[in-house]
């Protein structure tokens, strides 16, 4: 094999290898798919439990983690159901910064996706019955890309509006955030 | 080298004031401010221009009765912040020292004045807004009672700029102060036990209250916050028996609502017409438009009047909402008994940078243009200083106290604000360097007078802004705002000042540069001493004529309370204030907000981004005493 049908070699397959991995990144979801038509299972808030340690069912990842597009869709309603009025662009106003490492009642997907169809105690109104279950999720994976729980290359990289804060997708990479201060 | 400005007719009155004048301005013949922290205006150089003959004085009748006592708020129904005691002097205050103090157990922002009646200190808290007893004649003064009115949690949800509460009101035996989820209460100040409890809004709605309520011939008058929320404004008259609603006024809508009626006889004729807070909306604007009653009000009992400002029209957004947008960053005068309006003036007519009009207006007897005059002075959030007949609601003069660029004056014939067309928000442009920025020259934090040196001391800011205007949509119990807002400090890097103005003269005497808003209130006292507080923390003492600091004290926290004065059981003079960093401007500390995004908290968190490297949440009261 010459050197320069070794080099086409690794192209294509370096160019699978990308498709592969994008679709999920730029599929446009148009509907909701099963899982994202209703709430999740069980929530904790808690990383306490009483008795033996037994595992607990974890979402890793919200069902619009991966996809840019429905992030992207996660920002403007973020703006449209003045989630931004309260939280700002993500650093926070009359309700807590979402931009940075506190999560009081937690930065998994199912924690976020309860905290907006509960409401909170200490203000974060119930949005149950207001905002569909699927647009509920595209929250969800948006405000995990404010915080940077998201792969960088599906978060928003401009903002068209005022410069106010970095893109999105310049926040480092962090790991799951337990609940933390209040 | 001293500048006199009274009246040359009155000959043996000139001569008399001549020789005070020299006399004041050999007592302060030390330097004049010039430390690091402490910058004088170029106008300085002199004592107070005023004499007896022109000086400005608070109306005899709104005059408190005691200045041993703090029983509301603004001291006296004037609002003068000014206390006669005078044991504590520019001489002493230097051997000021703490005395006691009290932790509230809340650490958000503090922005209450203390009250003392009878020997004891009342203190109201931001949320959940406790309201204590301290016992004043026991060493330390110990807690006698806490009274708990259960603020409903969720309605921190829908307060703009922090949790904050700005103090109670004390009338025949009962103490009355509201609470952030809509709830007024009467507390029976001797034994803590609750006497009345009344909700008069809707969280639902955005509504909250934070205002200190003034009590009127047996009314309990409380207005609601929610500007930022598109709620309409109001202020309400309750029964202090019973918490009884006795009328409500509304600041927009159609003239039955707003109460104006065959008694209004607004100053300027465009105001005359019927149901302006209708027509000077579009459509059914009005219902979600602001006007909302969160500030100060004082009360002129001869003319019987009570006076207030109401709040920014929402959304921020001027474009949703053509038109005059009445009544909102308006002044109102009220008649207390029947709630109807007498008079009305729109500072900032159709509202285009969040200019609230809720700030403080001193009730002042002065003499301008050779004549004696009733006047409410009232420094706004769109950086004029109003002196305004509080008869007639004619504005005698408007003249800027911070760098100013959103406007270009008032006309005094038509009463009518000139905007600078330059720094009007546009829907999707960034729009550069408004100035005053919206929490305005000043915001709530409210001006003392005093009557022994004639002057007005006005803690301000100086910010300035670039916004973004934003289409805003309406969902009840959410922001209604539409405005992209990035502010910073105006022209000299500080973005607080302190100033001394003459009423009469109207213009600055001096004024000290302070590094963050001076965002506490502000309290003068009979031995000529002004104290405040800064946001880091900083408890000042100046001498009211020169401005020259005397003594400063760090506290715990910032300070964004209002101090007060008050002579204990045991005779001393006494000075308290809360340390407790917040409100809008201390939104950064007290709810913790990411300074990477200079939009939080509606665009301040980009001017108060060192705030957190200087000061830490808290929530105490500090007194202070001589040896």
């Amino acid at each position: 094999m010459t050197a320069a049908r070794a080099r086409a070699v690794v192209a294509i397959g370096l160019g699978a290898l990308a498709a592969a991995t994008g679709c999920e990144r730029e599929a446009r979801p148009f509907r909701s798919t099963a899982l994202t038509a209703s709430a999740p299972g069980e929530v904790t808030v808690s990383v306490l439990q009483p008795g033996p340690r037994a595992p607990r069912p974890e979402m890793a990842e919200g069902p619009y983690d991966e996809n840019a597009y429905a992030i992207a869709d996660g920002k403007r309603l973020f703006d449209a159901y003045n989630c931004s009025g309260c939280h700002s662009q993500g650093g926070g106003g009359m309700g807590p910064p979402l931009m940075d490492s506190t999560w009081i009642y937690g930065s998994a997907p199912e924690n976020i996706y309860a905290t907006i169809m509960e409401g909170r105690p200490n203000g974060m109104p119930a949005w149950q019955g207001k905002i569909p279950s699927d647009q509920v999720w595209r929250l969800v994976s948006y405000v995990r890309s404010l915080a940077g729980l998201t792969r960088k290359d599906v978060r928003p990289g401009r903002n068209d509006d005022m410069q106010v804060k970095p893109a999105e997708s310049s926040m480092p990479r962090q790991r799951a955030i337990p609940s933390t201060k209040p | 080298m001293v500048a006199l400005a009274f009246d040359g007719r009155h000959g043996a009155r000139t001569w008399l004031a001549l020789v005070a004048a020299v006399t004041l301005a050999a007592c302060s013949g030390e330097p004049a401010p010039r430390s690091a922290r402490a910058a004088s205006v170029p106008s300085t150089a002199a004592a107070p221009p005023n004499s007896d003959a022109g000086r400005a004085t608070i109306p005899a009748a709104a005059r408190g009765a005691d200045d041993g006592q703090w029983t509301w708020a603004g001291k006296d129904a004037a609002g003068s912040r000014y206390s006669a005691l005078n044991q504590i002097t520019t001489a002493n205050v230097a051997n000021l020292h703490l005395a006691w103090s009290f932790a509230t157990g809340v650490t958000r922002g503090h922005e209450a004045a203390p009250l003392v009646v009878n020997g004891r200190m009342y203190l109201v808290t931001p949320y959940p807004n406790y309201l204590y007893a301290l016992d004043l004649g026991k060493p330390g003064a110990p807690l006698l009672w806490k009274y708990d009115p259960n603020t409903l949690s969720a309605s921190q949800g829908v307060a703009c700029c922090d949790v904050v509460n700005r103090g109670a009101s004390y009338a025949d035996g009962k103490i009355f102060f509201n609470t952030l989820d809509d709830q007024t209460v009467a507390v029976d100040a001797a034994t803590g036990k609750e006497v009345w409890k009344v909700r008069v809004g809707d969280i639902n709605q955005g509504e909250t209250i934070t205002m200190a309520p003034l009590v009127v011939k047996g009314k309990v008058l409380v207005g609601n916050s929610g500007g930022e929320m598109g709620v309409r404004g109001w202020l309400t008259a309750l029964d202090a028996g019973t918490g009884r609603l006795l009328w409500r006024a509304y600041s927009t809508g159609p003239d039955s609502e707003v109460k104006i009626g065959p008694r209004f006889k607004p100053f300027y004729a465009a105001d005359r017409k019927p149901n302006l807070g209708v027509s000077t909306w579009p459509g059914t604007a009005w219902q979600i438009g602001g006007g909302n009653v969160w500030g100060w009000l004082s009360y002129d009992p001869e003319l019987n009047l009570v006076y207030y400002g109401t709040a920014n029209p929402g959304p921020w957004n001027p474009d949703q909402r053509p038109g005059d947008n009445k009544w909102t960053s308006s002044i109102f005068a009220r008649d207390p008994d029947t709630g109807e309006a007498v008079w009305a003036y729109q500072m900032s007519p159709h509202d285009l940078h969040d200019y609230d009009g809720v700030n403080e207006s001193l009730l002042l007897d002065l003499a301008i243009g050779g004549r004696r005059r009733k006047v409410l002075l009232h420094p706004d959030r769109n950086g004029y200083v109003y002196v305004i007949d509080r008869a007639t609601g004619e504005v005698i003069y408007a003249r800027p106290f911070v760098h100013v660029t959103t406007s270009t004056g008032v006309d005094t014939r038509t009463g009518r604000l000139t905007m600078n067309p330059d720094t009007k928000p546009v829907l999707g442009q960034v729009v550069r360097g408004a100035c005053p920025a919206s929490p305005g020259g000043k915001d709530w934090q409210p001006s003392a007078f005093s009557p022994r040196t004639g002057l007005v001391y006005i803690p301000a800011n100086n910010l300035c802004q670039d916004v973004e205007s934003q289409t805003a949509s309406y969902i009840s119990g959410t922001p209604y705002v539409g405005m992209l807002v990035k502010m910073y400090a105006g022209p000299g890097g500080n973005r607080g000042e302190f100033i001394a103005w003459d009423p009469v003269a109207g213009r600055k005497v001096w004024s000290i540069a302070e590094k963050f808003p001076a965002w506490s209130g502000a309290l003068a006292t009979g031995g000529d001493v002004v104290f405040y507080g800064t946001m880091d923390g900083w408890f000042k003492a100046l001498d009211a004529r020169s401005g020259r600091l005397l003594w400063q004290q760090r506290l715990g926290s910032g300070i964004v309370g209002q101090p007060i004065a008050f002579r204990g059981p045991d005779g001393k003079e006494y000075v308290s204030v809360y340390a407790g960093v917040g409100g809008w401007s201390g939104a950064i500390v007290a709810g913790g907000l990411d300074p990477r995004d200079s939009s939080a908290a509606l665009g301040f968190v980009n001017a108060m981004k060192d705030l957190p490297g200087v000061t830490r949440k808290g929530g105490t009261l500090y007194t202070f005493a001589l040896p």
